[in-house]
């Protein structure tokens, strides 16, 4: 009863809305262009949603800067960057389509409700027509999949988890980032060369999507060259103490500690597993080691000394394109470009997301529209080069890209605070590179794209 | 009508066109001046206010009347969003049962954690309910990940069976929340001069739906069973004393207050349907507590405006950085900006805690009775102003 009385005054209250905006020269945005939030001045908005507060706080504000600097470039602002290097010579520093770029900025707090709350309020609000960022999975899940229902294109920003390219990929969200599984499937012959076939592994595991997915490939890519797991002890995220869960590790009988955490619980647990003498520590008869499948350069500042001679994988390093040739270009003109308005090199962070923003601009001018559908269908199987990443392709089928993996450690001798990792291989793209419906990504389906109301 | 005295009635008949208006008050600021940043009409934000609205008013039946501080009501948020998610998982994404649903199994909950903790009372009872909610955000965070898909959130998913409804759309995408075909995200958009004013069909909905809380809770205000509450209030010991127990109203009141959690819970999934175990997180529950301090406990309107108030820091403030700065204070001269922008950068963007902690310590200081304290003053200043012209005007004041 009260129901169809509510439904009754709704029905009421919509027509008289209707009726006066008949009456009115007035139009709904949806009619106008056929996706939400088109832009419709001389300028479009661009939503960039990362961290600024939790543990993944340092990578979120990296993220900013680069966002910025990418505006900048966008806009013709400053020495261009890597659109100097890009393969595609469609962004000539007017915007995007003649368009000034603007952004609006969001604190996610790396919690899924809230990064949803401001992405909602970026679409809603400041008419965002592409949200980008992340650092988190569990949030770039929840707000790829917001942009998904809205209607807008989701450009991850630093996401890992093989979830978000996998059972929770979707129509409208794209990652230029590797994961987890890459990670693993460009480790693994490291550590073999590094510790041998016959180890006992312990693993930490940050307790939510990424973790979880890192976990597993890991254990899948170790245990196939025989490695034993010893534990799987799973952690929350929130956790900025990881002395209880170190203390277990040596009477388990594992020798080797692989800490699926990343950003400030890395840098936490490192430094709690260094205090607890793991790495001075014997078990089995060889040397204790510990392994990071995700490395950062923020988080080997953080980490400091504790980080040296450790492995791990990135995306990109700062230093690729000095080491190891032009195949890399693009690298030098980033870091450039970042150094002179920062004064540091930018972290894997900054450039994927710089690197996003680029790709989303590129894609909007050859599609000649903000269509998500369009943009989408621009991005589909899309090869370029000249991002600092070598030869790279968005994946049609999964909207993820396929590109070399860096495997690195932390340096025994830095020369300065930023030259703390040294590149130990780079893994071909061949070699990281799985089928669409393997095990570990299946489950899910990228739907159709959504261009919104 | 409605059973309501003259005074309740204008009341409610306030808030009724307030809510209803919201879309055209909330965006006072033509969308390209630079004052748009205030503006807080947009879905989002309209759907949190009322939903926080309840969720406040639902905690002021408990605290303003009963005296009881509960610190942990934000647990029957967080179930009731875990409820409502799961029926769209299940059933299907029509918002009726999932709400339904939610409000049920927050009573519940209520009632489990309500029969322990009430039997203590004072500063003991708060604690009791803070380690609950905290049992329960631990649980929801990384025991229970089956259920609650833990720091990732419960999503719905493609793959879902959702039994009355379909598990994905024809065009293969998940479908969205609605209420009998109207869906949830819905929005108009009216465009008038420079203005633009957008209605959402979620926000209607949140809307109707805190008035029907609104008025349950004048109800209950004005029952014999809300003076037994206030008696409790007032002294417990004397209670007892004359024979009455007193447990089974205060048992009744937390319930009840925990199933307006569970609704707000439910709805707030319906707008977006994701549930997050950080909304059980303390943090959550002290800001309930905050709302309706500074709104005026015990008053029937100012938890609304205090859940208003914080949700709008939260929202507005938060979203102001430096670069906002830099454009407003453009004007002066190029180091007196810096310093102004440095002054100021405190208080905004991340620092919107800052911003709303001297809010409240000036509240709670100046107007120990919340915003409403405020507006009676005001009110009160104008009745004396008229009142030498004339009497009639004191009957007008607007209620509490």
């Amino acid at each position: 009863m009260t129901n169809r009385f509510v439904t009754r005054r709704g029905v009421l209250k919509t027509s008289a809305i209707a009726g006066a905006g008949l009456a009115l020269p007035t139009y709904l945005r949806a009619q106008e262009s056929g996706f939400t939030n088109a832009p419709t001045g001389d300028t479009v908005t661009l939503g960039f949603n990362v961290p600024q507060t939790g543990p993944y706080a340092d990578e979120g504000a990296d993220e900013l800067r680069a966002f910025e600097l990418a505006v900048e470039h966008l806009n013709g602002g400053g020495d261009g960057g890597m659109l100097q290097t890009f393969s595609e010579k469609n962004l000539d520093g007017t915007g995007i389509l003649g368009k000034k770029v603007e952004f609006v900025t969001g604190d996610t707090q790396t919690k899924s409700d809230a990064a949803r709350a401001s992405a909602r309020s970026m679409i809603e609000k400041d008419g965002a027509v592409m949200i980008s960022g992340g650092s988190s999975s569990g949030v770039a899940v929840a707000v790829q999949g917001l942009c998904q229902e809205a209607g807008v294109i989701f450009m991850a920003g630093l996401t890992h988890s093989n979830d978000t390219t996998g059972k929770d990929k979707k129509a409208n969200g794209f990652r230029h980032f590797f994961n987890a599984y890459m990670s693993a499937a460009a480790m693994a012959p490291v550590l073999e060369s590094l510790y041998g076939t016959d180890r006992k592994a312990y693993h930490l595991t940050a307790d939510y999507t990424w973790g979880w997915t890192q976990q597993e490939s890991i254990q899948a890519a170790t245990e196939a060259m025989g490695w034993e797991t010893v534990q799987n002890v799973l952690t929350p995220l929130a956790q900025t103490d990881f002395s209880s869960y170190i203390a277990p590790v040596l009477q388990s009988g594992a020798d080797v500690l692989v800490l699926n955490h990343y950003g400030g619980n890395m840098v936490n647990s490192l430094t709690n597993a260094v205090q607890f003498g793991l790495r001075e520590a014997q078990a089995n008869g060889k040397d204790f080691q510990i392994v990071v499948p995700l490395y950062s350069e923020l988080m080997a500042r953080g980490a400091g000394e504790n980080i040296k001679g450790i492995p791990g994988s990135q995306n990109w390093d700062w230093k690729i394109e000095n080491e190891l040739g032009s195949r890399y270009v693009g690298t030098n003109a980033f870091v450039k470009s970042f150094g002179e308005k920062y004064g540091f090199p930018p972290s894997q962070a900054a450039q994927t997301c710089y690197a996003q923003t680029l790709l989303y601009a590129d894609a909007v001018s050859r599609a000649n529209s903000f269509n998500p559908c369009a943009v989408a269908e621009a991005l589909e199987d899309f090869e370029f080069d000249g991002l600092g990443n070598g030869p790279t392709s968005y994946r049609g089928s999964d909207h993820q890209c396929f590109k070399d993996v860096v495997v690195v450690r932390g340096k025994e001798n830095p020369e300065n605070e930023f030259d703390l990792v040294e590149i130990v291989e780079v893994t071909p793209t061949e070699q990281v590179t799985y089928e669409p419906d393997h095990p570990m990504f299946s489950g899910g389906s990228l739907g159709s794209c959504n261009p919104g109301a | 009508m409605l059973g309501l005295g003259k005074k309740d009635l204008s009341l409610l008949i306030l808030v009724a066109v307030l809510t209803m208006l919201a879309p055209f008050l909330l965006n006072p600021f033509p969308t390209d001046s630079g004052l748009a940043q205030f503006n807080a009409g947009y879905p989002d934000l309209m759907q949190r206010f009322v939903i926080f609205g309840i969720f406040a008013i639902g905690f002021n039946i408990l605290f303003g009347l009963t005296g009881y501080l509960s610190f942990g009501h934000a647990a029957f948020l967080g179930v009731g969003s875990y409820a409502a998610v799961w029926m769209f998982k299940l059933l299907s994404m029509n918002v009726v049962p999932a709400i339904i649903l939610s409000v049920i199994i927050a009573g519940v909950f209520a009632l489990a954690i309500g029969y322990i903790s009430l039997r203590r009372s004072g500063i003991y009872f708060s604690i009791l309910t803070l380690a609950f909610a905290q049992m329960s955000f631990a649980l929801a965070y990384s025991v229970l990940t089956p259920i609650t898909n833990g720091e990732t959130g419960l999503q719905i998913a493609l793959d879902d069976p959702r039994i009355l409804g379909v598990s994905q759309t024809e065009d293969g995408s998940i479908p969205v929340t609605h209420f009998f075909g109207i869906e949830m995200r819905a929005t108009e958009v009216l465009r008038l001069g420079g203005w633009e004013f957008q209605f959402s069909a979620g926000y209607y909905l949140c809307a109707l739906v805190m008035l029907v809380a609104f008025y349950l809770a004048i109800r209950i205000f004005r029952s014999p069973f809300g003076m037994m509450l206030r008696a409790v209030k007032s002294n417990q010991q004397r209670l007892y004393y004359t024979g009455l127990n007193a447990r089974p109203y205060t048992l009744a009141a937390f319930v009840i207050s925990g199933m307006y959690a569970g609704l707000a819970g439910g709805l707030l999934a319906s707008m977006d349907p994701l549930a997050g175990a950080e909304r059980m997180q303390w943090t959550a529950s002290g800001e309930v507590v905050l709302m309706t301090i500074l709104g005026g406990a015990g008053t029937l309107i100012g938890p609304v405006l205090g859940a208003g108030f914080i949700k709008y820091f939260e929202n507005i403030f938060s979203k102001l950085n430096d670069n906002v700065l830099h454009g407003w204070f453009a004007f002066l001269p190029d180091g007196l900006e810096d310093f102004v922008v440095t002054i100021v950068h405190p208080f905004v963007g991340k620092g919107w805690h800052l911003t709303l902690g001297l809010m409240f310590m000036a509240v709670v200081i100046f107007l120990p009775g919340g915003l409403v304290e405020g507006g009676q003053r005001i009110a009160r200043l104008f009745r004396r102003r008229k009142a030498s012209d004339e009497h009639r005007a004191a009957q007008e004041t607007p209620a509490e």
